[in-house]
């Protein structure tokens, strides 16, 4: 809402040296923040005065265009010219060049002087042009900054205006005026007005308020108007959409009547473009009262005006000249050819007040908040009109308001009012609010006198009864927002001022720390840097082909997931359901920037809808729903996992004097995993994976124990990798991290430690191609027995000595006894044991 | 080298002033060694087989029975002189060539490569552990909850109407069909539902996560954000301990002369309702007040619809934006900066922010 500052003086004690920053300080304090500073001043400054053009002669020119060479006026005749300064002519007369025909000698106009700025930083001084030195400019509303139109210069007769010779231009064209533009939440529609804004000032600065309503005389009561039937026969939520309708008629007015600067300058500032006189004068009512209000050229009506809903198909043709079809729900405002208006968004154009209209039907009414913003939603047309009415119009008003609108067509619009006029409809019952004593106090950490709870609440324009428990308030009629007594304590503490509120600390329960799952969710994501990757953060936005491809292990199978109804981008238009098409975006803008080698990772949920999705009703407000709808609504919610992935492209290190770096592989991300696992002490078993987005035979599936499988790791798919232009051979990780807290042990029981000496014995072991080394290892494992303290495989042989098709893998073998030192043949014997299920299992043959 | 001095004469072991002459000359000899290699030679040369030296004691066989004795003495103690200086001189030349050794190894230090790559945290999470660590630290508990929410927990619990324009502010992304009802949470408010259904009063629980809005990336927007809140609901709350909560979290945050200030403004979940604002000492171009977030006291509907008597209890609650905190409390000048998970971002913050 943007508040021109000679507006609010008219109704609140603004100082005459306060600024719009000045306003907006007091506001704040309040409730309203500050959002921007409209002065035009700003970017204009004088000498910009009125001048009269003596002469007028027109230059044809070599370029075909005809230039006029005016003499000017601009001190009265007689006077001297007080202005000094290069190009001021001292005689009051300049002689100026202008490239517009519009006007002629002896007009009015406005002329910046030598010395001027117009906005766009545009100094005028005297030039040489056209073989004359043009000693200033003679104005359009579009170089002045105060409209579009720049077809010719702004010749003053016309805006109805005869100063005299030589007085200040902005003045008389407000150009000194500023307005503080605040942001109103959405509880307040009432502030949307000048009204509104004042009243508020007030109650910044305890001052005095005039309410611009008051000054308004509308007679009690309205009888033998045009005909006006109120006929909802859809409310919704049981209220109707029209509750008031006043209409008044004012005729014989002169519709091309320029509007007065006064008023055209406020609906600038205002944000309001000037339109016509009549259409002027409704904006400026409801700028100033609040209340949205309409005029119709009464001829271009036929047959009473009835309020209802559109029925199905039914068509209007709005001001913005588009054709649009009405939903059964829109609220109409229809006569006998059919809608002439959607109510409280946007008039119909048949019934538009146009240049030869002459007899004038004002409306205003009152309409449901809930039908307006549905209307408005369906239609994609916000309004002036329809933001003030979704957000509240005081009931109060609409014959005021109309009343202001026929007082102004009669003042400046020449017209004459009818003494008849309609007003149909059902005032809603006052809002009437009980508040405990202490309630206010108790809330709030204040202990408020009874003179400071009655005299806010008054102040608010409330009234106030004392009754045995506390006060019992009627809310005034412009706040539909205040309904409980949580709404009264905040008014309360508002006007005492929030910076009175003082400081205490509560002190909470003993608490129990982070959970378990949040710690082992810090020691994985910190586990990943200290192992030198870098955490990022990407957006869940991924297309439906990323999904398909990264979410689910088989090609073809289609992934399920979530679409969103308006995403930013159609191609990101669904929720990820892995990590790593988001860790490929951002490694690729890496890669553009410079940085082939990376290490990234990141942890973030993943979406994966299941059968139930949603719930097809939601439970209403302010009630706890039942326990079968609560169950409904969490179980509605799709799962969604923690996921930790990460992605590694190039070298593992910078290139540095005596370091090779070493190339990413396909172990690094298995160990990764592992690590990940080891971190939480969970025991990950990798077996070989097929993945579609991993390399068909450079990937691991990893498992817990219970054979669930978390996750996969390896080298990326070749094919996909050229596809996303990624390094040759990157490799990715990506694990299910809430499986991995769950398979997490509560108590990690302890292993006795033996201090008796190791004995270490090799064994090589030639084996057919295809078995997995692990598996080999399990065998040697379990045949040894409960000497073995540990085999790792050292090498893997293929080549010379060995068959073809089969590979040689060498393992150590490290034996202990709890309670006695080893003898030589003990652990020969138990590798032999080892060595025994191995060849049982994989024909395995010892070298 | 020889291992016999040259033209020297087999002195007579008796000789006392000639053997005498002999280990002076040895002594000297190994003084004068200026390497191992050297004290090697001069070794075998005074104290070899062929040394006077040896060639001297060797005599004393010879000698009559009556002065054997003399002459094994002098020779005992003259060889004892020379051994003695001998292992002197030797450790002196290998304390001298090891120091050498590790003159000689010298590196040039500046010139080492990094073999291990540095690991960094991003430091929006960084941020949101500590702030997660000052709240468990006054005795609160961390909750969470899913970023796909039912309208029900995002909204209508939090006492937004429909058809209220207060909905329509929250710029949602909605998930399709639009009958599940299904959105992208648009704060981390469900989670205080979630936590006052879930949980038993008194609660205090801080709430961090990601949020969304359909606002298009640029220097100050991003469609995904991370937020805060706080909930606390316990007999007798007011305004005056929400006041003083933030102030203490707020010191804990910037230091001991931060201050907050509440202005009014409106929340469908709260009433009365504030707006946020920290007084930052170490603000960019000075201290003042920045804008943190928003605040108040439960709205009594938002406590019905989780089952909790307003008559009974009250809480306050609050909510900061992460990203806005990083970017006033670190100097972040870009939104994108923080989105686009260019490394050089988060490896210059490390694990520390």
């Amino acid at each position: 809402m943007r508040i021109p500052l000679s507006w609010l003086r008219e109704f609140a004690q603004v100082p005459a040296d306060a600024t719009a920053e000045d306003v907006m300080a007091e506001l704040v304090k309040v409730g309203f923040e500050e959002e921007a500073v409209h002065r035009p001043t700003d970017a204009l400054k004088g000498p910009i005065v009125v001048g009269q053009v003596l002469s007028l002669v027109k230059e044809p020119q070599s370029n075909g265009k005809t230039i006029n060479w005016c003499q000017v006026r601009v001190v009265p005749e007689g006077q001297e010219q007080t202005l000094t300064g290069k190009g001021i002519d001292p005689s009051g007369v300049q002689g100026i060049i202008c490239g517009a025909h519009n006007f002629v000698e002896g007009d009015k106009v406005v002329v910046t002087l030598p010395g001027a700025v117009l906005p766009g930083d545009f100094h005028i001084s005297a030039r040489k042009t056209y073989g004359h030195l043009s000693a200033g400019m003679i104005a359009s509303v579009r170089e002045l900054g105060i409209g579009e139109d720049h077809d010719g210069i702004l010749v003053l007769s016309r805006i109805g205006l005869d100063p005299e010779i030589g007085s200040d231009a902005m003045e008389l064209l407000g150009l000194y005026d500023e307005a503080a533009e605040i942001n109103v939440t959405p509880d307040r529609g009432y502030a949307f007005s000048i009204r509104g804004a004042a009243r508020e000032y007030a109650h910044a600065t305890g001052t005095a308020f005039t309410d611009p309503a008051s000054k308004v005389q509308a007679p009690a009561e309205l009888s033998g108007g045009y005909g006006v039937k109120l006929n909802d026969d859809a409310p919704i939520y049981g209220k109707p959409g029209c509750d008031r309708f006043v209409a008044r008629t004012v005729r014989g007015v002169d519709a091309t009547r320029p509007t007065p600067p006064w008023m055209s300058s406020r609906l600038r500032l205002a944000g309001v473009r000037s339109i016509s006189l009549p259409v002027d004068i409704s904006n400026y009512v409801m700028l100033e009262l609040g209340q949205p209000n309409h005029c119709y050229d009464l001829d271009k009506l036929s047959g009473d005006i009835v309020v209802r809903r559109a029925v199905a198909g039914e068509k209007i043709t709005t001001l913005d000249e588009k054709v649009r079809t009405l939903d059964v729900e829109d609220l109409l405002i229809t006569d006998s050819s059919g809608a002439i208006g959607i109510a409280g968004v946007m008039g119909g154009s048949t019934s538009e007040v146009s240049d030869s209209t002459t007899n004038i039907l004002v409306e205003a009414a009152h309409f449901d908040e809930v039908s307006i913003a549905r209307a408005r939603l369906r239609h994609k047309l916000p309004s002036e009109a329809s933001k003030r009415f979704e957000r509240g119009v005081d009931w109060q008003l609409a014959g005021i308001a109309a009343q202001r609108v026929v007082d102004l067509l009669v003042e400046l619009a020449g017209g004459t009012a009818d003494e008849a006029g309609t007003d149909v409809g059902t005032a809603p019952d006052a809002v009437t609010i009980e508040l405990p004593a202490g309630y206010a106090a108790s809330r709030i950490g204040i202990d408020f006198t009874e003179e400071q709870i009655t005299g806010c609440l008054e102040d608010l324009g409330g009234a106030v009864e004392k009754t045995a428990s506390g006060y019992l308030v009627t809310a005034p009629s412009w706040r539909r927002d205040l309904e409980t007594k949580d709404d009264l304590s905040e008014e309360i503490a508002r006007l005492v001022g929030y910076e009175n509120i003082p400081a205490t600390l509560p002190v909470a329960p003993p608490g129990r720390g982070l959970s378990r799952a949040q710690q082992q969710k810090r020691r994985l994501v910190q586990a990943l840097a200290d192992a030198g990757l870098t955490e990022v953060l990407a957006y869940p936005f991924v297309s439906r082909a990323a999904n398909d491809t990264f979410g689910v292990a088989e090609e073809g199978a289609a992934r399920p997931a979530l679409k969103l109804a308006n995403p930013i981008s159609e191609e990101h238009g669904y929720l990820r359901t892995s990590l790593l098409p988001g860790l490929i975006e951002v490694a690729r803008r890496n890669h553009s920037r410079g940085f082939r080698d990376l290490a990234i990772y990141e942890a973030g949920l993943v979406f994966l809808p299941g059968e139930k999705l949603g719930t097809e009703s939601i439970p209403p407000l302010g009630v706890k729903p039942a326990d079968e709808v609560l169950d409904g609504l969490y179980d509605g919610v799709p799962a969604q996992p923690l996921h930790l992935a990460a992605v590694l492209t190039g070298h593992d290190s910078p290139a540095a004097a005596s370091h090779k770096p070493r190339l990413w592989d396909w172990a690094d991300a298995l160990d990764l995993a592992r690590l990940m696992g080891d971190v939480l002490g969970v025991e990950l078993v990798a077996s070989q994976g097929s993945h579609q987005a991993f390399h068909p035979g450079r990937a691991a599936q990893l498992a817990l124990r219970s054979g669930e499988v978390v996750g996969y790791a390896g080298e990326l798919h070749p094919k996909l990798l050229a596809a996303h232009d990624m390094p040759a051979r990157s490799v990715a990780l990506e694990i299910n991290a809430d499986a991995l807290f769950e398979a997490a042990a509560d108590v990690i029981v302890a292993k006795h430690i033996s201090g008796f000496p190791v004995a270490t014995q090799d064994v090589a072991l030639v084996v057919p191609q295809d078995v997995p080394a692990d598996a080999v290892l399990e065998a040697l494992r379990e045949g040894a027995g409960e000497l073995l303290e540990d085999v790792a495989l050292f090498d893997v042989y293929v080549g010379t000595g060995i068959e073809d098709g089969k590979k040689s893998l060498a393992f150590g073998l490290r034996f202990r006894a709890a309670d006695r030192t080893l003898t030589a043949d003990e652990a020969s014997e138990a590798r032999e044991a080892a060595v025994a299920v191995a060849a049982e299992r994989f024909g395995a043959v010892q070298r | 080298m020889t291992d016999t001095l040259p033209g020297a004469a087999i002195p007579n072991p008796l000789d006392e002033a000639a053997i005498t002459a002999a280990v002076e000359d040895a002594v000297a000899a190994i003084a004068a060694a200026s390497s191992l290699e050297e004290l090697k030679a001069v070794r075998l040369a005074h104290t070899g087989e062929k040394s006077p030296l040896s060639l001297a004691n060797r005599e004393i066989g010879g000698l009559a029975k009556e002065h054997k004795a003399a002459a094994g003495k002098i020779m005992g103690s003259s060889r004892g002189r020379v051994n003695q200086a001998l292992a002197a001189r030797t450790s002196v030349l290998e304390a001298e060539n090891d120091a050498r050794i590790l003159v000689e190894e010298t590196v040039d230090v500046t010139a080492a490569p990094r073999r291990r790559r540095a690991g960094a945290r991003h430091p929006l999470s960084t941020l949101q552990d500590r702030v997660a660590d000052i709240f468990v630290g006054m005795g609160w508990e961390i909750a969470e909850g899913p970023e796909v929410e039912s309208e029900w927990f995002n909204f209508d619990a939090l006492n937004f109407k429909p058809d209220h324009p207060a909905r329509e502010m929250q710029d949602t992304f909605f998930v399709e069909p639009p009958e599940a009802h299904l959105l992208m949470r648009t704060h981390t408010s469900p989670v205080q539902v979630r936590s006052m259904l879930e949980r038993e009063v008194p609660i205090y629980v801080l709430c961090p996560g990601k949020v969304f809005r359909t606002d298009e990336l640029d220097a100050t927007h991003t469609p995904v954000f991370h937020q805060f809140e706080g909930l606390a609901i316990d007999k007798n709350l007011s305004m005056a301990d929400l006041r003083g909560t933030l102030e203490h979290f707020a010191r804990l945050m910037f230091g001991d002369e931060a201050s907050i200030r509440l202005r009014p403004n409106y929340f469908p979940f709260t009433e009365p309702s504030a707006e946020l604002d920290i007084w930052h000492p170490g603000a960019k171009g000075g201290p003042r007040w920045i804008e943190w977030g928003g605040c108040g006291m439960v709205n009594p509907n938002v406590l019905r619809a989780a089952g909790i008597d307003p008559d009974i209890y009250s809480g306050f609650a609050f909510g900061m934006g992460i990203e806005r905190t990083l970017m006033f409390r670190n100097e972040v000048g870009d939104m994108r900066d923080m989105i686009e998970g260019d490394v050089r971002f988060s490896e210059h913050f490390g694990m520390e922010i």
